[in-house]
């Protein structure tokens, strides 16, 4: 069972009381309990099971605007009492820095809405099984699938957040994600691909025959692969792709880049930064979203923030620290950010194929090639060559490469976005990317 | 030696006779017992930006039959909780009939001391050098605009516990100090980022302020950056230099190598043992027994003592690396290959330290053959689908050749190739393999690992090259 409220708070409690005898003049502690139970299936066959049960406490001390953390995963009284008493003795020779805080207590979360993010459903794992027997068995129908390997999990987490202020909140979240990985093999190639779904509620999970089929059918289409040739073209991100992008801009937004001048986007705010039909937006309290919160990692309350509007960058991503060093509030993104999106397009899939006559469609990217203090971007990838708004053949073993700062303003959305996952695009253009390949 | 019973209801006996219960109709199984410390301390912006630490202790009780492997953890040492993860185990198990394997090699060789470094030296010292480390770089050079440096220290002991009570126990210490710097000019900013760390004490790799050559080459790497052109795109010749760039090893041939993509035949050389898979002059091995290596363990995290194995000789595939199941599936012996994050996660086969061995051959012979190529001295991380085969990696330090001549640097660009080809297209190893300063760290399933890799310099015929100039 998960542990509940009471417990964790009494947990809490105590940690304080104790950083508070000692000489701390303030505390901060997390502490979270998650149970998580796993089952892989592999070739229509149990492969694996896990059961993992885990309690992590954290505590900041801060001695005036000295500040030390520590973490443990041992909650023992006699423990915490040790690992506190550390921490206190950390803090100590620890240089001050002027801008360590407890966040404003009016820009704390003083009540909690219902998101309906905690299922408190559980699933045996004898029905998980069941659900993985449907899903790879219409996986492997196709005989050109040669494995597959997929698995269920279901999630459940409950947490505490309190601070020397009164600060004393949290809640329970809960996921079930499904997964399956295929490889399909022909003559001269074997591909890998995959499909899943992740939902806070069991009942919302997609189907196992139509997550299987999806799996195989992405798999399959990737066979016999051709490498093409170095030019410049437009570039059309999948949406489980096209998400990353917003990622890459999140941490280039975040007021820890910012403050330390490390970010291609530092001195950018209000300022044209993608073209005017781009909108992104941040909004902690989607009902059942996979990034939903009531509050981020300091308790700050989080409400939905306009990050760019019309292609203008109007905000970034604010924690305290950072906050006062670059002299704003904080935005209650600590912790980053909560369900990110971008608005519609105004154009359909359909359409943003043909906007070129030619066109490559990536489903996947390798690499780190993200660069964000200069915006270099420059991975390897996966997809296919598209002709007049038509799937060609598959293509790999290329490269895709641009600055951010330049793509993003070349960038053009479909008006498919979906909440399937907690940073979400639709599929997305990019003009005048350089492809590498032979 | 952490003794794990000390604070615990739960007497070892108990323990023991738990696991033997659990795994009596199993193949194979362990309960790993898990104590670590770690630290880590950041100068960032001109300030001590964070002091960390923490404590993890925990076990992971796993049951093998089979292909199945049932795991549970906890990060309470308990009776109630050990025997809540037995009938987790059991309740996944039903009705096998397995024999347990007893038979685990032994052996007395050690490659790192029994050391605790993060208690070794006062966190007053720590701070002292990040902050002389600071002061230093900014007045090399009014360019810089930011240093960042870290401490990581980690004390990690573990048990392994086997159905009949055999105790195999390590004691592991790991350490890694790092300096990154941004420089700007003329409105241009670039990074460059250099670290060194190993199985050792603080004090072994930071005496004589030896903190100053690390400082050094994060400045020069930055440095180079700062006057790069636009990476060339499309294919041409590589000459990699030795050391680190052996990442090109590890992602596009020693994953492909673990034994479980293997027996499962979805890497791309599963089908290839006994055959021609490199250019003659390459031998590849994986090599968990070089003293105080980031990537060297005295046993792995099944209680196998590592070992240094042949993967490639002479171009000819030899071995897979291999865990207990792995082996026990296909039919071969674990080559102490069994590695996890930690208490939380199963065992797996990886890498431990990946390196291919020297060859005849100069790099200056290399450069001078090259008409049109690049020159790769560093790199950031890679990634491989192991299925597909195809990996890339990014470059952090690189230039152009040109007629057989060194020239400009040029931007970060991604390399792409196809890892069962790639080593065919090697056509010169250098003289010069080198290790790299100890920093790695492999991912796989989401869990990472500690490793090192080392090569000679060695030229690559053909490789695509992810520029922005056509």
């Amino acid at each position: 069972m998960i542990k509940d409220q009471d417990f964790l708070k009494a947990k809490a409690a105590h940690c304080l009381d104790v950083a508070k005898k000692i000489g701390a003049t303030n505390a901060s502690v997390t502490i979270g309990h998650s149970i998580s139970e796993t089952v892989n299936f592999r070739n229509n066959n149990l492969d694996e099971s896990n059961r993992s049960d885990g309690l992590v406490f954290t505590i900041d001390t801060y001695i005036g605007k000295k500040k030390s953390s520590i973490s443990s995963s041992n909650l023992l009284d006699q423990n915490l009492n040790i690992l506190i008493e550390k921490c206190y003795e950390t803090t100590k020779i620890t240089p001050e820095d002027e801008f360590n805080s407890l966040p404003d207590q009016n820009l704390l979360a003083d009540s909690l809405q219902n998101l309906n993010i905690y299922d408190d459903t559980h699933i045996e794992n004898g029905k998980k099984i069941d659900y993985l027997k449907e899903l790879e068995s219409a996986a492997s129908e196709d005989t050109k699938i040669v494995n597959t390997e997929s698995s269920f999990t279901e999630k459940k987490s409950n947490f505490i957040l309190a601070n020397s202020d009164g600060f004393c909140s949290g809640y329970k979240t809960s996921s079930f994600t499904a997964s399956c990985v295929a490889v399909a093999k022909d003559e001269t190639s074997m591909e890998r691909d995959y499909e899943y779904s992740s939902k806070r509620y069991l009942d919302d999970i997609k189907e196992p025959k139509s997550l299987g089929k999806i799996a195989s059918h992405q798999t399959i289409r990737k066979l016999s692969p051709k490498k093409i040739g170095s030019e410049k073209l437009s570039v059309i991100f999948d949406k489980r792709i096209a998400k990353g992008m917003l990622s890459a801009f999140a941490s280039a937004i975040s007021s820890s880049a910012i403050a330390r001048g490390t970010s291609f986007l530092k001195d950018q705010l209000n300022e044209q930064i993608f073209s005017n039909s781009i909108n992104i937006i941040d909004k902690p309290d989607i009902i059942k979203g996979l990034g939903s919160k009531n509050f981020d990692s300091e308790g700050v309350k989080s409400e939905t923030i306009n990050l760019v509007k019309e292609g203008v960058l109007k905000s970034y991503l604010v924690d305290t620290y950072n906050g006062r060093k670059l002299k704003l509030k904080s935005n209650g993104r600590s912790g980053g950010t909560t369900n990110l999106y971008f608005e519609n397009g105004n154009q359909s899939y359909d359409e943003l194929l043909k906007m070129n006559s030619k066109c490559i469609y990536i489903t996947e990217t390798i690499g780190h090639g993200s660069n964000l203090v200069t915006g270099d971007y420059s991975v390897g990838a996966t997809g296919f060559l598209v002709e007049n708004g038509q799937f060609k053949y598959p293509v790999n073993e290329i490269t895709i490469a641009g600055n951010f700062k330049d793509m993003f303003k070349r960038i053009f959305l479909a008006n498919d976005l979906d909440f399937e996952y907690s940073t979400n695009s639709p599929t997305m253009m990019i003009e005048g990317m350089t492809v590498a390949g032979k | 030696m952490s003794n794990f019973f000390d604070k615990s209801d739960l007497v070892r006996k108990d323990a023991e006779n738990i696991v033997s219960d659990t795994l009596k109709n199993c193949d194979d199984g362990e309960l790993y017992l898990e104590d670590s410390k770690s630290e880590s301390i950041v100068l960032d912006d001109n300030k001590i930006k964070s002091s960390n630490y923490s404590s993890d202790l925990g076990f992971g009780f796993r049951a093998v039959s089979e292909e199945v492997v049932a795991y549970s953890y906890s990060n309470e040492i308990s009776k109630d909780s050990l025997k809540n993860s037995a009938e987790n185990l059991q309740s996944t198990l039903k009705s096998i009939k397995g024999t347990y394997n007893n038979e685990i090699p032994t052996s007395n060789k050690k490659f790192y001391n029994d050391i605790n470094p993060i208690e070794q030296k006062t966190l007053n010292s720590k701070l002292e050098v990040l902050n002389k480390v600071n002061d230093y770089l900014r007045k090399k050079d009014g360019a810089v605009k930011q240093v960042t440096a870290n401490f990581l220290g980690e004390h990690k002991s573990i048990e392994i516990i086997r159905s009949g009570g055999e105790s195999i126990t390590d004691i592991r210490p790991l350490i890694r100090f790092n300096v990154s710097v941004m420089l700007e000019k003329d409105g241009r900013k670039e990074t460059g980022v250099y670290g060194i760390g190993g199985r050792q004490s603080y004090d072994d790799y930071l005496q004589n302020d030896n903190w100053k050559s690390v400082c050094e080459e994060a400045f020069r790497i930055a440095l180079v950056n700062l006057e790069s052109k636009p990476a060339p795109a499309g294919e041409m010749k590589v000459v990699l230099g030795p050391g680190w760039p052996a990442i090109l090893i590890h992602e596009a041939i020693g994953h492909g190598l673990e034994g479980d993509f293997n027996r499962k035949k979805t890497s791309a050389f599963h089908n290839l043992m006994g055959q021609k898979v490199a250019s003659e002059g390459v031998t590849i091995v994986d090599d968990g027994t070089i003293d105080n290596r980031r990537g060297s363990l005295t046993i792995d995290d099944e209680g196998t003592p590592t070992e240094r194995t042949v993967l490639i000789e002479n171009g000819i595939l030899k071995n897979f690396m291999q865990d207990r199941l792995n082996a026990r599936l296909m039919k071969t012996r674990s080559t102490g290959s069994g590695r996890r994050e930690n208490y939380r996660h199963v065992v797996l086969p990886r890498m431990r330290n990946t390196m291919m061995l020297s060859g005849k051959q100069t790099q200056d012979e290399m450069i001078k053959s090259v008409d049109k190529g690049i020159f790769a001295v560093s790199f950031g991380g890679g990634q491989v689908d192991i299925t597909s085969g195809k990996f890339v990696f990014n470059c952090t330090e690189a230039y152009e050749i040109i007629n057989g001549k060194i020239g400009s640097p040029i931007k970060g660009a991604t390399l792409i190739g196809d890892g069962p080809s790639i080593l065919k297209e090697v056509s010169m190893v250098g003289n010069d393999m080198m290790l790299d300063p100890g920093i790695g760290t492999c991912g796989k399933a989401g869990q990472g690992v500690p490793v090192g890799v080392a090569q000679p310099s060695i030229l690559i015929d053909k490789m695509t090259v992810g520029g922005t100039k056509l």
